[in-house]
């Protein structure tokens, strides 16, 4: 071997000592989440330093959405955080209906609540499977896909996609929940309860998952405030503050659940949040489902709505039959209406725009700004994930390498979210 | 030694070889199969009926790839590596009894390749070589995650190597051997006319001692640190592809094989069990199989339900739990061998009194060092 290749060489303890070491986790590792990098320095397994680095993952969704109308942006900006689409999409619906001035009608609202709420469970499940995973606990991995498919089974059933659906659309959502919708649902709610205990009882007790999780991660609710975090690391550390109850939407304050708080600010709190927050979504599904009334649920405005309806056919969901025939047969209006607002959209009036929901993750904003066109002069994500992701530094340097793993999962990060 | 004695013991080295091998294959297999069966998935299906050549499969496949040598790695110590991680765990069968004796020719031939005299030392010697494999393929291989796999591996399979041995010392002391083939005829007969006289019972602490041991030993989950793959990869053969990586692997499972063997034949009564009175070779080594396959699936059990413990807490168990417990049963196993044959009948009594009374001193002592320190989280983090 080359004698440069063998590193410098000592001349005494001093210097050996004073050596730390660089490695990088990431972008290519078993578990940061995607590909996050960190570039760590280490002496022994001991981290002196911590440097996250991003970008790896960047899909210009942001950019993207600046030269399609409206509309068609929803497909954007559900792909960023692709556990938790329904939340992009609503964020980014309330904040364009708002532009608009509009609203939505009241079982639209009522089916926005139910799938974003069945829709942070899911996304805690990936959670509680990934964070399993990176302690080695390799059999939560599988419960947590496991439980995680039968809620993107009723997804699938009700948009035709099990993720990225763009479901929810300006004015409302795309179409009614399928035939045999709702009791799918209510049988989630029979078993769900029962799965979450499983988790409650499979980690809970368990020594080795304590003794990951208690004391590791620590970050106080100043350095959250500090940073930007919010979501679970920030109400673990004390802070009850969630989008839903504080800045409520889609009618929100009229549905009852516990904002759930911690104060001991490790991982393993967060561990405890998000498994009550999953009970507590169960609730407000429960609540959505009481109050389901049959009627619209997109707005009757035709200069906004999208034109074409969909129908679920042999070979999946797709445009109606009647719909094609209408447009296709009978009336040269309705096609070329239909041309209209497929190809140019709404023009939405001049104005900017945030609005925040409470994703999984955290505080998800969307700010849109108007110029008065068809199309968006700007879309800026405020990605939960993205703010988070700062304060990781100053959570794991001190730590051991081991607690770094522990640290990033207690965060949830979806790397889709933070390069956007 | 007659021309026939050596052609005798050849063909005993070769049949327990490939027995190994045999062994191998299934209990990867199987181990597949369990942790599948616990995880709600199918596992291997497609080699062979329910998969069961996917062992043979997977070796095949890795013995046609390309055995990758990193440009930074130290090539004769990377290359040497993975051949110290089998030929140790091969040996170490060597001295384990896994049946009776068949009688050939003439001669009574045991299922076991040397009934050495010094068998326990052997086993302890060969299995200690393991952490020499770990620690030069680790380190040869010019990269970081290897380095830090190694260097937890040596200081885990060290410290634990402690545990193992004070649970080793407590039953040569119970048993007054260190030949396998002695332990084994020891724990012939019952207690009470039908609880079988196997030493787990009363060496049962020192059973659960070397269990743990053993897995920290073998690098298996929990305490698979020196590979750890969600922190370091896959640490130490994180460079190794091909059949040098296989070998590594290889080497791994025999010494879990090897582990559940010793523990068969120290605790469970080696190859003893009630059995027919026809073909009287073959059922004591469905025993010990079995036996075998009983320790094995508690390990995979233990697998698929602990996540991985942290380096930190893993030196403190080691030595601040298994060394402190390990060298009380080693003192409470003297004090009932050695008492009663200087005082008579009633130094069983007086034993049994200093061993709980030491015991007590000790879980006072280990509460008093265990109080919670109270520690400011807050000003640890700059």
């Amino acid at each position: 071997m080359d004698e440069a290749m063998r590193g410098p060489a000592f001349d005494s303890d001093e210097e050996i000592r004073q050596e730390t070491m660089i490695i990088n986790m990431g972008p290519q590792h078993p578990s940061t989440h995607g590909v996050l990098r960190l570039l760590l320095e280490l002496d022994g397994e001991t981290v002196l330093s911590c440097k996250p680095i991003i970008g790896y993952l960047h899909t210009g969704i942001e950019k993207n959405c600046e030269s399609r109308t409206w509309m068609q942006s929803v497909a954007f900006v559900t792909r960023a955080d692709y556990l938790s689409p329904f939340f992009n999409e609503l964020a980014y619906c309330l904040a364009v209906e708002r532009l608009l001035g509009i609203e939505s009608p009241p079982r639209a609202q009522v089916l926005r609540v139910l799938f974003s709420e069945l829709n942070r469970i899911s996304s805690h499940f990936v959670w509680l499977a990934t964070a399993g995973l990176e302690l080695n606990a390799v059999s939560v991995m599988l419960y947590g896909f496991r439980e995680r498919e039968m809620i993107l089974d009723v997804f699938e059933a009700a948009t035709g996609l099990r993720m990225n659906h763009a479901y929810f659309r300006i004015g409302g959502v795309i179409m009614d929940l399928p035939p045999g919708g709702e009791d799918r649902i209510r049988e989630l709610l029979r078993v769900l309860p029962g799965r979450i205990d499983d988790f409650d009882h499979l980690l809970s007790g368990n020594p080795i998952w304590i003794e990951r999780n208690k004391g590791v991660g620590f970050l106080s609710a100043e350095r959250c405030l500090a940073a930007g975090v919010t979501g679970p690391p920030l109400r673990s550390a004390g802070v009850a503050r969630d989008v839903r109850r504080d800045e409520p939407y889609s009618g929100y304050e009229t549905y009852e659940f516990d904002v759930i708080e911690r104060s001991d600010a490790d991982c393993y709190a967060r561990f405890e949040i998000r498994l009550d927050e999953m009970r507590e979504s169960l609730k407000i599904v429960e609540q959505c489902l009481d109050r389901l009334q049959p009627g619209p649920v997109m707005i009757e405005d035709p200069k906004v709505r999208w034109p074409a309806e969909l129908e679920v056919g042999p070979d999946g969901i797709g445009n109606s039959p009647a719909y094609v025939k209408h447009i296709m047969e009978e009336s040269m209006e309705a096609l070329i209406h239909h041309f209209k607002m497929v190809t140019e959209g709404v023009a939405v009036p001049a104005g900017e725009v945030y609005q925040a929901v409470e994703s999984p993750r955290g505080e998800l904003g969307m700010y849109v700004v108007s110029n008065g066109e068809h199309r968006p002069y700007r879309v800026k994500i405020r990605d939960p994930s993205f703010v988070n992701l700062q304060a990781v530094p100053s959570m794991v340097e001190g730590g051991l390498i081991a607690d770094v793993v522990a640290c990033i999962a207690s965060f949830d990060p979806v790397m889709g979210g933070v390069d956007r | 030694m007659g021309w026939l004695d050596w052609m005798l013991l050849l063909a005993r080295i070769v049949l327990t070889f490939f027995m190994l091998l045999f062994a191998l294959v299934i209990v990867i297999w199987l181990e597949r199969k369990f942790i599948a069966d616990m995880q709600t998935r199918p596992g291997p299906l497609r080699a062979g009926p329910r998969g069961v050549l996917i062992t043979l499969a997977d070796g095949m496949k890795l013995f046609f790839k390309e055995s990758f040598v990193p440009t930074l790695a130290d090539r004769p110590v990377y290359l040497i590596a993975p051949i110290l991680a089998v030929v140790p765990a091969f040996l170490a069968f060597s001295v384990i009894p896994w049946g009776t004796h068949v009688t050939l020719f003439g001669r009574e031939i045991p299922f076991q390749i040397a009934d050495l005299n010094i068998g326990i030392l052997w086993v302890l010697a060969m299995t200690s070589m393991t952490v020499y494999a770990v620690v030069l393929a680790g380190w040869s291989s010019g990269s970081n995650y290897p380095l830090l796999g190694s260097v937890r591996s040596s200081a885990q399979m060290i410290s634990y190597e402690v545990g193992m041995g004070l649970a080793l010392i407590s039953v040569l002391m119970f048993t007054g051997h260190l030949k396998m083939s002695e332990i084994v005829a020891g724990q012939g007969g019952y207690y009470w006319g039908f609880v079988p006289r196997w030493n787990f019972i009363p060496q049962f602490p020192a059973f659960l001692l070397y269990l743990i041991a053993g897995l920290a030993e073998t690098n298996r989950p929990p305490f698979d640190l020196p590979e750890a793959e969600s922190e370091l990869v896959a640490g130490f053969h994180t460079e190794y592809s091909g059949w040098r990586f296989a070998m590594l692997y290889l080497g791994e499972y025999l010494n879990t094989i090897t582990v559940a063997a010793i523990a068969t034949t120290l605790f469970l009564g080696g190859w003893r069990g009630p059995h027919p009175s026809f073909l009287p070779w073959l059922w004591p080594i469905a025993w010990f199989a079995l036996k075998i396959l009983v320790i094995f699936y508690v390990y995979v059990w233990i697998r698929g339900t602990m996540p991985r413990i942290r380096y930190d807490r893993l030196m403190a168990f080691g030595w601040k739990l298994l060394i402190p417990l390990g060298l009380f049963w080693v003192l409470a196993t003297g004090t009932i061998v050695l008492l009663p044959g200087l005082y008579g009948s009633r130094g069983r009594l007086v034993a049994v009194g200093l061993i709980v009374g030491i015991g007590m001193l000790l879980l006072l002592a280990a509460d008093v060092l265990e109080r919670p320190r109270s520690r400011s989280r807050e000003g640890a983090s700059p």
